[in-house]
This record gives structure tokens, C-alpha cells and sequence, in this order.
């Protein structure tokens, strides 16, 4: 099959053209969030917040209210109880987060499995970006719309927030409420991400552009933009990948995002493998 | 007065950091404050930037409260180096415009006298030939300039240094040192974390000794004293030479 026939036949099914379109949303919605994941060091904390959105998306599909609401308020939430057991108890961060993010998890399937059948466990868990309905696009546009707006708004400040708190505390900025931002637009980002590659592994669209990004440039400004690159192709290709072999969509789509980082790891021009070894060999005349 | 801290008691989780501390230090002073891993400092130099909410006791910047403090921008931090991510993509003069947030609207865009003070205070660290350089491409002590220069275009009144010659080359010791010298000829109030007890009779016009809370502080003639030394590091100052390793910087606890 030719490779423009690959890509516009399928799209003569109106199912295709809006996983696309909602994939290319997606991709850089979570790209972007991504970076500033990778820089703050959040990986762990994306894990939790995506995982325990669960409860709040089943109940919010039983209460019949957009389940961005309901995941964003368990998303929230798990911090506050992450915070709290580290504030209160000898417990370290790392064991409160693996507590709070696998109850939450566990509270959902219990709900999943006692709501009657109009929650569908494997699309939550594995994503449904094929079967994507109107609803849904809708909230994921909104979804995004608050996101990026609030990014734009807020970029130097949350780099700053990311880069140096004391300092950014010290000239009077609000780092609490710096803190409360990035943790909601994780909430947010995390529901768009679970609808083209579930709750299971949105916590890729939300580490892996930003890590591949930096690998490949010491500018923020770049690092955006390759990210939002790198997010959008394996989002796209990942999606028509999954039409032609029938798969998995999110798992298309985080195997595609993943070559991507092998790539750079191995081939970035600076901080790449290939890069490394040469350097060090310069460093050791023979 | 331009720090005044007035009997400052600071517990974390029922941890006593710092018991009745009172110290006052006037504009135009070079500080130098000594004392052990744990004995204090860096919960000294959070109280006076306001991040710790003292069990008892005050603490003020030119009179005014830290809240106050902060949005003027008055007090600047120059970080350790172990506390900074040198792999940040960020460049030199990416983060000397840091210091210039707190004067731009909340859209944090530039005007021309935030570039021009911008270039002005990395001409005065000799950095400006590398103001497009990330950030983890400098040597030590060009890190070390890179985030003085932030805090001269902070033009903060107070500037606290946390070990700011660890590491760094002779040359970034002499600029930094006239540097210092030059703001406290135009007033400002400076106080310094080290552990180089040598350079401290140098340049250094007060001391402050702390362990737990202020032993004593005033002219460097009259305060550095064998004996007040010794109560600072609780034993004989020949220990303290021999044990000169053991007295590493402590930590800059999480903030």
C-alpha cells in the first residue's frame, strides 16, 4: 500500500478523522505539561495523579456530570492526602505515594465493577480514542483550551517555580499557589491523556516528550517545541498504526513515543550517547 | 537597622533549630556567620527571608515585615551550589532576568531598563561575554558569579551568600570579594555563610557566631576570639583545625 493512500484511506471513516484530530490535541497538550514534568521531577507524582483519577472518573460517570470534574477533584485530592501523610507521620513521600495512588486505584475498580455496564473498565484503563464520542472531544477541547491558556500565561513563572522555589519565594512570588497550578494542570492533562492511551500509560504522554526533549536541547524554548513534535508524530502515527494493525492505540502510541527517546538517547547531538563516547574519547589522547 | 531579628525561636516538628536569636545588623556591613553543620544557619537565613513562621520572636528588614520584604524584592538569596540543577535549560542571562520578576508585571515581559540592568550586572561579574551559555557550561566560579549577578539585578538591599567561595577559582574570589565590597560602600547589608575562618578576619567587618542560637555577634576584632570559638564549634580550636573536613556545610533543607 502506498504511504499516502496509509495515511488519508482511513480517513474516509469519521471515527478515524476524530481520533486524529483528538490525538494531535492530546499529543500537545501532555507535551507541553511534559516538560515541565521532566524539569520539576514529577514523573512519580504524574504516576499517582493519573492513577487515582480513576474513582473520580466512574463516579462522575454515575452522577452523569463531565468526568474531568470528578477526575480532577481525585486527582487534587490524592496530593492533599499525599501531603498530608508526609506532614503528619513519619512515612516518607515515596511510601505515601505509593499508598494513596494504588488505594485510589483500588476504590475505582471496586466502583467499576458495582456500576452498572455503561462504564467500560478497558476503555478507562487502555483508552478509547477510536470510539471517541462528541462529549468527550468537547471536554478534551476545553480540557486543553484551560491548559494551554494558563501555560501561556503562566510559562515564566512556572519555570522559575521549577527552577530555583527559593528564589522565586524570596522576590514574592506565590510558590504556593505556583504548586497548586502545575498539580491541577496535571489533573486536567491527565484526563485528556486518558482518553487516547488510558490511565495506565498517560503517565508516558506526560514524562516521555519532555525527557526526549531534553536530551536534545539546553534551551526551554526549543525544548517546548521539540516536545510538542515528538508528542503530536507518535500521537498521530500511533493512531493510524493501531487502525492498519488492528492493536492497541495507546500502546501504538506510547511504543512510538518511546523509539523516539531511544533515538535521541543514542543520537542527540550533545547529550546523546554516541555524543558522550566521542567526547570521552577526545578527553583520552592515545 | 536592616536585619533586626529579634529573640526568633524556630522548632520543626518539635525540633528546636533555633532558640531566642537576636541580632541586628546595620546597613554598610560585611557579615560573616560561623557555625556548624546544624547549628542554625540555614534556618537563620529562612527566617530572615520570611519562609519559617517563628514560634516566638520577630523578624524585620528595614522595619518592614517579610511579607512586605518579599514583594519589594529587599532580601536575596545566592544558593549553594549543590542546591542548584546546573542541567536546567536555562542560560546565564536567563536567570540574571530572574532576578527581575519581581519588578515586571505578572506576564513577566521585559521592559528595556530590565535588560539594561540585566547587562549592567553581568558586566559587573564579568559575565557578559557568557550570557548565552546554559548554565551547567560554566566553570564554578563563573556559576557562582552568573547567580550574584541575579541578585544584583534583584537590587536587593540584603544579600544573603550561602558558602559562596566553595569551590570557586582565585580570580571569582578577588571579583566577588571587591564586588562586595563595593555594595557595602553603597549601603547594603551582607551576610555570609562560610567556613573559611581565614577569610573572614579579610573582609569581613562583623561576625555572627551561631550554634542553636546567636552566641555572639559584633566587630570581627573584638568577637572572633578564641574563646567564643570555641563555644561555637563546643570544643578547642585546635580540633577545629585538624578537624576542618567535619565541618562541611550543612544542607539546605527542603524549602
Amino acid at each position: 500500500m502506498d504511504l499516502v493512500q496509509w495515511f488519508v484511506a482511513p480517513l474516509t471513516h469519521a471515527f478515524m478523522v476524530k481520533a486524529v484530530l483528538v490525538s494531535m490535541l492530546v499529543g500537545v497538550v501532555c507535551s507541553v505539561l511534559s516538560c515541565y514534568m521532566t524539569l520539576k521531577g514529577w514523573a512519580l507524582m504524574g504516576d499517582a495523579v493519573s492513577h487515582a483519577v480513576m474513582p473520580g472518573v466512574v463516579i462522575a460517570y454515575i452522577l452523569k456530570i463531565p468526568f474531568a470534574i470528578g477526575a480532577f477533584v481525585f486527582g487534587v485530592g490524592s496530593v492533599l492526602a499525599i501531603g498530608f501523610i508526609k506532614a503528619q507521620t513519619r512515612i516518607k513521600e515515596d511510601t505515601a505515594i505509593g499508598i494513596v495512588f494504588t488505594g485510589f486505584f483500588a476504590l475505582g475498580l471496586v466502583l467499576v465493577s458495582k456500576t452498572p455496564s455503561s462504564v467500560d473498565l478497558t476503555h478507562i484503563l487502555f483508552g478509547n480514542v477510536l470510539g471517541i464520542s462528541n462529549q468527550d472531544i468537547l471536554q478534551t477541547i476545553i480540557i486543553s483550551a484551560i491548559t494551554l491558556i494558563t501555560i501561556a500565561l503562566c510559562r515564566k513563572d512556572l519555570l522559575l517555580f521549577c527552577f530555583d522555589p527559593t528564589h522565586a519565594r524570596s522576590i514574592g512570588l506565590n510558590t504556593t499557589a505556583l504548586y497548586y497550578t502545575l498539580l491541577s494542570l496535571l489533573s486536567l492533562t491527565a484526563v485528556a491523556g486518558l482518553q487516547t492511551v488510558g490511565i495506565i500509560l498517560v503517565v508516558a504522554m506526560l514524562v516521555t516528550p519532555g525527557a526526549t526533549a531534553y536530551l536534545l536541547t539546553d534551551r526551554f524554548d526549543h525544548m517546548l517545541g521539540i516536545a510538542i513534535g515528538s508528542g503530536v508524530i507518535s500521537s498521530v502515527l500511533g493512531t493510524y498504526m493501531s487502525y492498519h494493525l488492528d492493536g492497541a492505540t495507546g500502546g501504538c502510541i506510547v511504543v512510538l513515543q518511546t523509539f523516539l527517546f531511544i533515538l535521541a538517547m543514542i543520537f542527540a547531538p550533545k547529550h546523546g550517547l554516541i555524543a558522550k563516547a566521542r567526547l570521552q574519547r577526545q578527553q583520552q589522547p592515545s | 537597622m536592616s536585619i533586626q531579628v529579634e529573640n526568633v525561636s524556630v522548632a520543626y516538628h518539635g525540633k528546636v533549630a533555633l532558640h531566642g536569636a537576636t541580632l541586628q545588623l546595620q546597613p554598610g556591613s560585611i557579615s560573616g556567620l560561623v557555625g556548624m553543620n546544624g547549628s542554625g544557619k540555614s534556618t537563620l537565613f529562612k527566617a530572615i527571608m520570611g519562609f519559617v513562621k517563628p514560634q516566638t520572636g520577630r523578624v524585620l528588614i528595614h522595619g518592614l515585615p517579610s511579607r512586605s520584604v518579599q514583594k519589594r524584592s529587599l532580601v536575596a538569596y545566592v544558593p549553594q551550589a549543590e542546591e542548584v540543577d546546573w542541567g536546567f535549560p536555562v542560560s546565564v542571562q536567563d536567570v540574571v532576568m530572574m532576578g527581575r520578576y519581581g519588578y515586571m508585571n505578572w506576564l513577566r515581559i521585559p521592559r528595556s531598563l530590565d535588560q539594561r540592568i540585566v547587562q549592567e550586572s553581568l558586566e559587573r561579574v564579568q559575565m557578559s561575554e557568557f550570557r548565552d551559555r546554559q548554565i551547567g557550561e560554566l566553570s564554578g566560579g563563573q556559576r557562582k558569579r552568573a547567580f550574584l549577578a541575579r541578585a544584583l539585578a534583584q537590587q536587593a538591599t540584603v544579600l544573603l551568600l550561602d558558602e559562596p567561595f566553595t569551590g570557586v577559582d582565585i580570580k571569582t574570589e578577588k571579583t566577588m570579594i571587591n564586588l562586595l565590597l563595593e555594595l557595602k560602600a553603597q549601603g547594603h547589608t551582607i551576610l555570609i555563610s562560610t567556613h573559611d575562618l581565614a577569610s573572614i578576619t579579610t573582609f569581613c567587618d562583623q561576625v555572627v557566631l551561631i550554634n542553636r542560637t546567636i552566641l555572639a555577634y559584633g566587630d570581627t576584632s573584638e568577637v572572633f576570639t578564641e574563646e567564643n570559638l570555641s563555644r561555637t564549634f563546643g570544643g578547642s580550636i585546635s580540633d577545629l583545625s585538624l578537624n576542618k573536613s567535619q565541618l562541611a556545610r550543612s544542607p539546605w533543607e527542603d524549602l
